[in-house]
């Protein structure tokens, strides 16, 4: 029963998704099924937040190493949540005057807005910065010329980085027009135009069906595994 | 001292023959009247209109067929003179029931801006509408001189619903094809036939980057996305961490799976558990470590990260959907020397796993791992069945470039027709 409940449930609203995309008639139940599922992603949001206080709280406890940043993350959970839902320093809505929080939540001037604005804002864009590093040290992996293979695909970065840029106009801008085909930055763009594009084709069209083959064996009942086993 | 004579009234003809004078936004007609003053529109020094435009001769508004409802096409005539305006405005103005409008009675809405089309065009495709509720429509072209009479629709139209999107159809089309061919087989393995498929390497070194682990004393690390359970991707990857904690189960290996939604977490839970009941060592399965981080794409990737950092775990699994935080979590790993192995049907995140993995199931082979890895008849023939879909695909593709290519070297022939047929008949 545990497992045959879920999976009819899946079942039913995995048919309706696919029968709203075609038949309008049966759009306002796919809608249901799209709002049934953020209201239980709301309640499952609760599990969450109780997930990360257990286990969070019991590495204080427990002293164990870096508990420190347990505690400055339970802290931080608490005052964000506190400011958030208790609208703490939220001007009033200057359409509802007369109730109460009836302010936006990150208007200007909140304290939520002012933790999102001026602290986690900073933070993540400071993260998403280290990707150009990342990026750097793994193109210099990629491109070591081991093989054919690992040769052929620097030099086609080398073009398409170069033609890129304008040290491509520079080092190729002196080709006669017949064979202006070679310049770098028209190489870059037939690379990315051609083989790229074939190649991203290729890929995406064996997702789709892959895709499809998935939700398929998923609607049938045929795989199970992702409720755990398939039994 | 140069002066210039402002006229603001403009005549042109309407279809029935009566015509339109147009004061900026007001109109009045003057039936049977056929007398022509465009003439008379006067020209600035440089001999430029300087008067508003004329009015469109006629208008008419239907419904689009095969579609869901509330799209109507209104198209209309425009008069000799329009290409002075530089835009037309469409407009509508619903069709009230008694009790609705603001006498009370039955009648007209306001009218409200639903379009603005370049002078050149002719028609407008006006969505969004309350299916099957009226709509009067109105055209006025606008030029920098000033608007145009309006022309109103002599009868309301409706967007009607139908039974099928026509639209997609070609979709549907697919969509079954697929499906009959996945059906055909799973049904024939059932029968007995045997099924083969090729060796996927990401999926044969599950075992051992899990053994690696069991045999360096360390943890598992599996991250399935960053998306919710309404991601077809999210759910491939959980059947991937379901043989994965099986494995690490029946190896005695420790395996964490932080997530991003909560949903996941549970589902997560789900499939870890039953894998340690069905590997029989439910004892040693522990809920905290499959825990919620947070929903932050970012906030995810430092904990992570910071996590593969401190805790050295010796495999780490990345399956499911990812965006930018794939290859900070794959470099990440690749530093600490971890055995790696990546699957996701983002194609721009590929790349990064390819780099930066030791293995990568790139898009159509993460889709498969599940069946893969159940060695299932069932499953293996939906494989099958996927296989030939594609070889369908495949012998399409060659025919479209057959096509196109005999096209563009003899564009009089039959070719171009035939190419045409196909675009129609794939819907593109």
């Amino acid at each position: 029963m545990k497992r045959l409940v879920p999976m009819w449930i899946a079942i039913i609203a995995g048919f309706v998704m696919l029968l709203s995309t075609f038949f309008p008639i049966t759009e306002s139940l796919g809608e249901t099924v799209g709002e049934i599922f953020n209201v239980v992603a709301a309640i499952a949001f609760v599990l969450g937040a109780g997930s990360l206080a257990k286990v969070n709280l019991a590495k204080i406890s427990r002293r164990d190493q870096g508990w420190g940043y347990a505690a400055i993350t339970l802290i931080c959970f608490t005052i964000t949540l506190v400011v958030g839902l208790g609208k703490i320093g939220v001007p009033q809505s200057t359409q509802f005057p007369l109730l109460g929080w009836s302010g936006e939540k990150d208007a200007e001037g909140s304290i939520f807005g002012w933790i999102y604005e001026f602290a986690l804002v900073p933070i993540t864009s400071t993260m998403f910065a280290l990707l150009a590093f990342y990026v750097a040290s793994a193109a210099f992996r990629a491109f070591r010329a081991k093989n054919l293979e690992a040769i052929l695909l620097l030099s086609t970065a080398f073009i398409v980085l170069l033609g890129r840029t304008f040290a491509g106009v520079v080092l190729t801008g002196w080709l006669p027009d017949w064979a202006s085909g070679l310049r770098l930055e028209n190489l870059s763009v037939y690379i990315m135009q051609v083989f790229n594009t074939a190649g991203n084709r290729a890929i995406i069209i064996g997702i789709a069906l892959g895709v499809t083959a998935t939700s398929l064996r998923i609607l049938l009942g045929v795989d199970r595994s992702w409720m755990g086993s398939g039994d | 001292m140069i002066s210039s004579t402002l006229i603001l009234c403009v005549i042109s003809l309407d279809s029935s023959g009566a015509s339109v004078v147009g004061l900026a936004n007001t109109s009045i007609t003057v039936a049977g009247s056929k007398a022509d003053l465009r003439g008379k529109i006067p020209l600035n020094e440089l001999g430029q209109e300087i008067s508003a435009p004329p009015a469109a001769i006629s208008i008419s508004a239907e419904d689009v067929a095969w579609d869901a409802g509330g799209v109507i096409k209104v198209s209309w005539q425009p008069a000799a003179g329009t290409t002075s305006a530089t835009k037309w405005i469409v407009e509508r103005s619903e069709v009230l029931a008694a009790g609705q409008g603001a006498g009370q009675g039955a009648g007209q809405g306001p009218w409200t801006l639903v379009a603005e089309v370049p002078i050149a065009e002719t028609n407008a495709v006006v969505s969004k509408l309350s299916p099957d509720a009226s709509f009067f429509f109105r055209v006025t072209a606008v030029s920098p001189n000033g608007s145009s009479a309006v022309t109103t629709t002599k009868s309301a139209a409706t967007g009607h619903w139908n039974f099928f999107i026509g639209a997609k159809l070609p979709l549907f089309c697919a969509i079954l094809l697929v499906s009959a061919c996945v059906i055909y087989f799973i049904l024939a393995a059932r029968r007995g036939r045997p099924m083969k498929v090729r060796r996927i390497a990401a999926l044969e070194a599950i075992t051992d980057a899990v053994g690696r682990a069991t045999e360096m004393g360390r943890s598992i690390l599996f991250v399935p996305g960053i998306q919710d359970m309404d991601n077809i991707q999210t759910v491939a990857g959980l059947t991937v961490l379901g043989n994965v904690s099986r494995t690490a189960a029946e190896y005695d290996a420790a395996i964490e799976v932080p997530t991003s939604r909560s949903l996941v977490m549970e589902a997560a839970r789900e499939a870890v558990q039953a894998s340690y009941l069905a590997a029989g060592r439910a004892d040693a399965y522990n809920a905290d470590a499959i825990r919620y981080i947070t929903d932050e794409q970012f906030g995810f990737v430092a904990y992570v990260s910071g996590r593969m950092v401190r805790e050295k775990p010796a495999a780490c699994f990345y399956m499911g959907c990812f965006f930018a935080e794939s290859l900070i979590l794959a470099e990440t790993g690749n530093s600490i020397g971890a055995i790696q192995i990546a699957g996701t049907a983002e194609s721009s995140q590929l790349p990064f796993f390819v780099a930066a993995c030791d293995y990568t199931l790139i898009g159509e082979e993460f889709m498969a791992a599940s069946a893969y890895l159940s060695g299932e008849p069932d499953q293996i023939g939906s494989l099958k069945g996927q296989d030939v879909a594609k070889a369908i695909a495949a012998i399409i593709i060659i025919l479209g470039v057959v096509l196109a290519t005999g096209a563009a070297i003899a564009p009089q022939g039959a070719m171009p027709a035939a190419l045409e047929w196909l675009k129609g008949v794939l819907g593109s």
